[in-house]
């Protein structure tokens, strides 16, 4: 099954980064670039989003703050948080989410343990 | 000096910041252990400034009674980090990080080693994070606590060229009402290997 993941980041070298490690994780799924919350809502407004990727540091609203704005349209989209911010505060607010926490520099070992859990519960879901 | 040189390309003016970002991310979340509280962190800027203007943006917002830890780097590119706050809360600081209930005059004792040491973690986070990322190997010094004003944290080394790269990142501990910054200051021969380097990471990640 392939699935479409929102990738938002205000960094095109970060999005370029996740853009690489899709093609060698999962390369027949689609990747939607968002560069910050507005674009990201707009995004899952309008197109069929399966997964979501969110950078924290951001301007305007931050990646937990925008996690919190698509919960109340997708309370089940499996969502990460993608951060180099290992506090604990921001990893436990993620987890209130239902967000894992992915850390950047990001590994294909990270990503691709979070996709194919994401892709397991999609699945479990349809069922 | 090249205009080349002066100027990065969105892109790598992108590629600097993610990376700045992802080293003080790292580097707060090392603060974050020592304090036992959440750091909050501005976005990155980047800029290639001379000497005079990045002090001014040092001051802002912090004055001029500034204290700092530095450690410099030396590798494929060479520079400086610094760990910069208001005098007026080295103190704090300091409190913050052994515990409240030592003395004043302990504290007092204890501020010049406290602040070399935080510096030291904070700054080695930061660095060891951008060194893992470019896939480098970076040289860090020990660190140096200076007090002064902008001018005087980021005066020119004997024959050091005046315009830098200049990256910083805000960071607030709100219960103390603690503000201070991260930069990272790069002369203009550190910025075209930088500027290599960073081409040839992004080269690889369009593959």
């Amino acid at each position: 099954m392939n699935y479409t993941v929102l990738v938002v980041d205000d960094s095109r070298l970060a999005r370029m980064v996740m853009a690489s490690a899709f093609r060698r994780l999962r390369p027949e799924w689609t990747l939607v670039e968002a560069i910050g919350a507005d674009e990201a809502l707009g995004a899952i407004a309008s197109d069929p989003i399966d997964i979501a990727l969110i950078d924290f540091n951001m301007p305007g609203l931050d990646g937990l703050e925008l996690v919190a704005r698509i919960r109340e349209r997708a309370p089940e989209m499996p969502i990460a948080l993608v951060s180099a911010n290992l506090q604990d505060e921001i990893i436990a607010r993620a987890r209130e989410l239902k967000a894992a926490f992915i850390a950047k520099p990001l590994t294909d070992e990270a990503l691709g343990a979070f996709l194919s859990g994401a892709s397991l519960r999609l699945r479990k879901a349809k069922q | 000096m090249s205009v080349e040189v002066a100027e990065l390309t969105p892109l790598e003016q992108d590629a600097f910041a993610e990376i700045a970002n992802m080293g003080v991310s790292r580097a707060a979340a090392s603060l974050r252990q020592m304090l036992g509280e959440q750091v909050l962190l501005s976005v990155p800027a980047v800029h290639i400034v001379n000497r005079e203007t990045a002090a001014k943006l040092a001051e802002r917002g912090t004055g001029s009674r500034l204290v700092a830890v530095q450690q410099g780097f030396e590798g494929p590119f060479s520079g400086r980090a610094l760990l910069i706050f208001p005098e007026a809360q080295s103190l704090e600081l300091v409190r913050s990080i052994i515990g409240g209930d030592q003395s004043l005059e302990d504290v007092i004792d204890l501020e010049h080693e406290a602040l070399a040491e935080t510096g030291n973690v904070i700054l080695n986070a930061c660095l060891a994070t951008i060194a893992n990322v470019l896939r480098k190997t970076m040289r860090m010094s020990l660190p140096t606590v200076i007090r002064g004003d902008g001018a005087t944290l980021f005066a020119a080394p004997p024959g050091g060229a005046d315009l830098v790269l200049f990256l910083y990142i805000d960071f607030t501990i709100k219960r103390h009402d603690m503000h201070g910054f991260i930069a990272l200051l790069m002369d203009l021969p550190s910025i075209a290997a930088l500027k290599e380097i960073v081409q040839d990471f992004i080269k690889k990640v369009q593959k």
